[in-house]
């Protein structure tokens, strides 16, 4: 008991919180695969994983063992040391996002002043693991999906930052604390749909989710950046883009659906987190929906849509914002 | 200018009703078979290997062990003969094989029956160890079929 009261408290609360959410990261993966799996398979009137466990809920754990397990094969003439450190790359920056969201009033790690700011510049570190992946495998299908891939998040970086700014002009403030408090009342949803769907479309596209999966399209570029790699390495870019899918889902719940607000609950600064974690996964769901429903688009729609589109709507939405806040 | 606007919410249209056709299909009964563990009925149709046609008349097959079957293969997989039994005018069948390894399921042999002897299985499962289990004696299949 003694070491452990001469260690400063602050200490031992990130160790746990940083255990506490790379554990929930694996958990997210596991069952957002799974869903993914499922509601692809009803979506198509087939059942989906079946064998491994009830309804194949084991699934996800059996390949897991079975991509642990697999060599990490190196090709010929790749450059070795950017070919690995891509994985990492992709998959460190994903967790620290995850300190700085507030699951409920009580449950953040952090509450970083500039927590907007610190997810975004995180998220953008996630583009840069594509490009080394993509530069450094020495093939044409990787370089491809590198190059798309930043194509894309330069063009839609740009309405994402718009619209979270609508929303802080709102609020005047960066803490993701602050904004949720903000939202007792009214959700900014209904105060910002615009800014709303923007985010929403545009975080699609971060994501490289469909319709906007161009940087690993598997009709044209095999699997895009990740193609030369196998066992762990391919499992590290597969976490991280899953829990980047969560990360944007819960940025839109704190921004527009007023995170961990919902009907009273006992112990509510700690069960908010049930109200957080039913919207974070509502638009997850819908995201899943999103990429079974709809076909990928081409490049130069791809891009017309963020220029022609998603940047004058967030402009002018951003404007009117402004001129109603100052009023 | 008014394109612009008007693509716009045509495109949104179309994506949110792309959405409820996905939505519906996702509550609705799936329609593939779980193989190994559910079957649906082969069609009529189907062409499997050959088999003799019991006759429920005689209760016995119709085949005469004319040879034509033999003969009109074009991979030789068929085996026929027929012998005479003591007390009986016509032959009768003691053996009928198919090499099924060969067979092409061409059909020729089901055709060129005189006497319609023959008919088309509907066995699909057709999965084994070792080349021998395809060499498919008819007749003993008529014979378990009787029981």
């Amino acid at each position: 008991m003694e070491t452990i009261s001469t260690l400063p408290p602050e200490l031992i609360r990130m160790v746990i919180a940083v255990i506490i959410i790379i554990s929930f990261l694996f958990l997210n993966a596991i069952m957002m695969g799974y869903a993914e799996r499922k509601i692809a398979g009803h979506v198509q009137r087939r059942p989906g994983p079946m064998e491994v466990g009830f309804h194949g809920i084991l699934q996800m754990i059996v390949d897991g063992i079975k991509l642990v397990a697999k060599e990490l094969l190196i090709p010929f003439n790749v450059d070795r040391t950017l070919f690995r450190v891509a994985p990492l790359l992709s998959f460190t920056p994903v967790i620290l996002p995850l300190l700085v969201i507030p699951f409920s009033e009580k449950l953040q790690a952090r509450d970083l002043n500039l927590g907007l700011l610190f997810i975004v510049s995180m998220g953008a570190v996630n583009v840069m693991a594509i490009l080394v992946g993509g530069w450094g495998s020495n093939n044409k299908y990787s370089m491809f999906g590198a190059m798309r891939a930043v194509a894309q998040a330069i063009a839609y970086e740009i309405p994402i930052l718009l619209s979270m700014l609508a929303v802080i002009l709102m609020c005047n403030t960066f803490s993701l604390k602050e904004i949720v408090g903000a939202q007792q009342k009214v959700w900014f949803v209904f105060l910002q749909p615009v800014a709303f769907l923007i985010y929403v479309t545009a975080g699609l596209a971060e994501t490289n989710r469909a319709p906007f999966d161009l940087p690993e399209a598997e009709s044209e570029l095999t699997a895009g950046f990740h193609t030369e790699y196998s066992g762990m390495g391919f499992s590290l870019f597969f976490l991280g883009e899953y829990t980047n899918m969560f990360i944007v889902a819960s940025v839109a719940t704190v921004l527009f659906l007023g995170g961990w607000h919902g009907p009273h609950l006992p112990y509510g600064e700690y069960l908010g987190v049930v109200w957080f974690l039913l919207k974070v996964y509502f638009l997850l769901f819908l995201m899943i929906m999103v990429r079974w429903t709809y076909p990928r688009v081409r490049f130069d729609q791809l891009l017309n849509f963020a220029w022609k589109y998603l940047v004058p709507f967030s402009f002018v939405n951003l404007l009117i914002t402004a001129v109603v806040v100052k009023l | 200018m008014k394109q612009y606007f008007s693509e716009l919410y045509t495109g949104g249209k179309s994506l949110v009703e792309g959405l409820g056709v996905t939505m519906k299909a996702l509550f609705m009964p799936i329609v593939t078979v779980q193989y190994p563990r559910e079957e649906i009925d082969i069609t009529p149709n189907f062409r499997g290997h050959i088999d003799l046609i019991l006759d429920p008349k005689k209760n016995t097959y119709r085949c005469i062990s004319c040879g034509l079957c033999e003969k009109s293969c074009p991979s030789n997989c068929i085996t026929v003969k027929g012998e005479k039994l003591e007390g009986q005018k016509k032959k009768s069948l003691v053996l009928y094989e198919l090499d099924f390894t060969k067979c092409s399921l061409c059909g020729t042999c089901v055709e060129v029956c005189p006497v319609d002897a023959l008919e088309y299985s509907h066995e699909y499962n057709l999965a084994a160890f070792s080349k021998e289990a395809f060499h498919y004696d008819i007749l003993k299949r008529l014979e378990d079929r009787k029981k």
